[in-house]
């Protein structure tokens, strides 16, 4: 397993590097020199007086976990997050997060603003190469807020569709009178919020077993991958919506163009996260985000929004017909 | 001479002589003042015939009800909150949507005890949630706003009834769909008007978001409501 013995090593390395990279021109130069979204830090090659092998490796994370090759030699997982927590404390004074019993801790869960929320919504519905979910809008502030409420609006949303659907489904029946289906919330419930937590789980633990065999650059903490589990549900709101007319090509249509856009974000957030791996772990995994996230939205429009009872009255009506015109020909 | 000396001796020391024996009676009045009754009535009630108790808790929660109706910027809901409000009117919804005959076939229908549930829980959580984000109405404070803002939405279920008694048309459908609405956005508003000022300012809109959505389940059950014929 992994031992923490470097980042007693590397953490005044770390310091010197930051004081560098604040005060000194040469930062400016480096990173305007850079077109792309990652940092260079070529510079700072010849001023390891203190040379570690992973010298390059902890200059390379201050902004941001994505850097180079060539400057990584990657010594562990989740040490950016050390380091950034390394930084803020040094920044900052002392700023220790509380343990997890406390209410406090949980408050440090909902510390976002209106605009923020709205920022990673929107984020999630709409993928743009290159940036990476949880670089720009979560950083290190992953938030339960986004999650929770999406998934309980999204429950909501399911159950009040599904039996909207039905009732303009069977409208004009004569045979059929319409009843709230309250059983749907309580269904709707468990399989939503069971994917929304349960997945996030053991993508987590799966990422964090393989980063004990492959040392990778990225990896998320666990309330990261569920932040953006969560936030791209929330494409799935005005989908639901959209199934409350009761035409199957519209339906399909919309499942394509929800499960395009927010799978598309979910594949982009977690390839960094495992592009380093075997291209066959590579493959099955992004093919399991995909799949998993299709799977919920055609279960729930097969579940919910279940077109059956149009093929199970017609017979009926039909049978009806035949019937009253075999008495009236006899 | 002698002064300092007895100066000197510590405190008390005299009174290791004084040696107390059995024939010195001890005599005193102990009794408590009979004379306190008239300043205990402001702090015990229990001598109040009941009449007196139920009433003063009825008005109190009557005196809510108005400011619930007519929502201005008043603290009187907030300073002396209680409970009693939102159960009655918590029990009087969720016995108004059980629809009388118990069908078998219709079993779609919520229970008494989801409805309950869906209450009490949804109120637990946005109390939880407003909290979390930094809001500083306390726990109970916030229940009990919550509670009473619903009932513009029982009053609306009492209409929607009484609608429904003439039959079920699309008329019918759409006069319970206008009170409905109506009454849904007074609640939201009304409990908005308490509960957004003990918010900071840029968190405000992710306070309202969970009420408006509580409330509009709630005004959903009652529209899709059908009575069994």
């Amino acid at each position: 397993m992994l031992s923490f013995n470097w980042l007693f090593r590397v953490t005044p390395a770390a310091i010197h590097v930051i004081r560098h990279f604040i005060y000194s021109g040469r930062a400016h130069r480096s990173v305007m020199a850079n077109t792309d979204f990652l940092l260079q830090f070529q510079e700072f090659e010849d001023d390891q007086g203190f040379t570690e092998n992973n010298q390059g490796a902890t200059t390379v994370t201050i902004d941001d976990p994505i850097k180079s090759r060539k400057q990584r030699k990657a010594t562990g997982t989740s040490f950016e997050e050390e380091d950034n927590d390394d930084k803020t404390e040094l920044l900052s004074g002392e700023k220790k997060s509380p343990p997890f019993w406390t209410f406090e801790y949980y408050q440090t869960l909902f510390d976002v603003d209106s605009h923020q929320v709205k920022n990673r919504i929107v984020g999630s519905i709409l993928p743009w190469p290159g940036k990476n979910f949880v670089e720009v809008y979560l950083r290190s502030n992953p938030d339960l807020y986004g999650p929770f409420w999406i998934c309980a609006t999204l429950v909501f949303v399911i159950a009040i569709s599904g039996n909207m659907s039905s009732f303009l489904v069977n409208y004009g029946q004569p045979k059929f009178k319409y009843v709230p289906d309250f059983r749907k919330v309580t269904m709707a419930a468990t399989a939503i919020y069971s994917y929304a937590w349960l997945v996030p789980l053991a993508l987590w633990g799966f990422l964090t077993w393989r980063n004990t065999k492959i040392t990778c650059l990225v990896s998320y903490s666990f309330m990261q991958i569920l932040c953006v589990y969560g936030y791209s549900l929330s494409i799935y709101i005005p989908a639901v919506i959209l199934w409350i007319i009761p035409s199957e090509g519209l339906r399909w249509c919309s499942i394509v163009v929800a499960l395009c856009l927010s799978g598309s974000v979910l594949v982009m957030t977690f390839w960094p996260a495992i592009r380093e791996d075997k291209p066959r772990i590579t493959i099955a995994i992004t093919s399991t985000i995909v799949i998993l996230h299709a799977l919920l939205a055609i279960g729930c429009k097969a579940f919910f929004f279940s077109t059956y009872e149009l093929d199970h009255t017609e017979p009926l009506t039909t049978k009806a017909i035949n019937n009253n015109s075999s008495i009236n020909a006899n | 001479m002698a002064e300092v000396e007895e100066s000197n001796k510590p405190l008390f020391a005299g009174l290791s002589d004084i040696s107390i024996s059995e024939d010195i009676p001890v005599e005193g009045d102990i009794s408590v003042p009979v004379g306190s009754q008239n300043t205990d009535n402001d702090f015990s009630t229990l001598d109040e015939p009941v009449k007196d108790t139920i009433l003063r808790d009825l008005r109190a929660v009557g005196q809510k009800f108005v400011h619930v109706m007519y929502p201005k910027k008043s603290s009187a809901l907030l300073r002396d909150w209680d409970l009693w409000g939102p159960l009655l009117l918590c029990v009087t919804l969720a016995l108004m949507l059980q629809g009388g005959s118990a069908d078998s076939e219709e079993d779609g229908r919520p229970q008494f005890a989801e409805v309950f549930v869906i209450i009490w829980f949804g109120s637990v959580i946005i109390t939880l949630n407003s909290k979390l984000l930094g809001g500083t109405i306390s726990f109970f404070q916030s229940l009990c706003v919550l509670g009473y803002c619903i009932l513009p939405l029982t009053v609306a279920m009492i209409v929607c009834r009484i609608v429904l008694l003439g039959g079920a048309s699309v008329v019918s459908f759409a006069v319970r769909l206008i009170v409905v609405t109506a009454s849904f956005s007074w609640s939201t508003f009304a409990s908005t008007a308490f509960l957004a000022d003990s918010q900071p300012a840029n968190r405000k809109a992710l306070v309202v978001y969970p009420v408006f959505l509580f409330y509009f389940v709630i005004g959903w059950m009652i529209l899709t409501f059908s009575p069994s014929q």
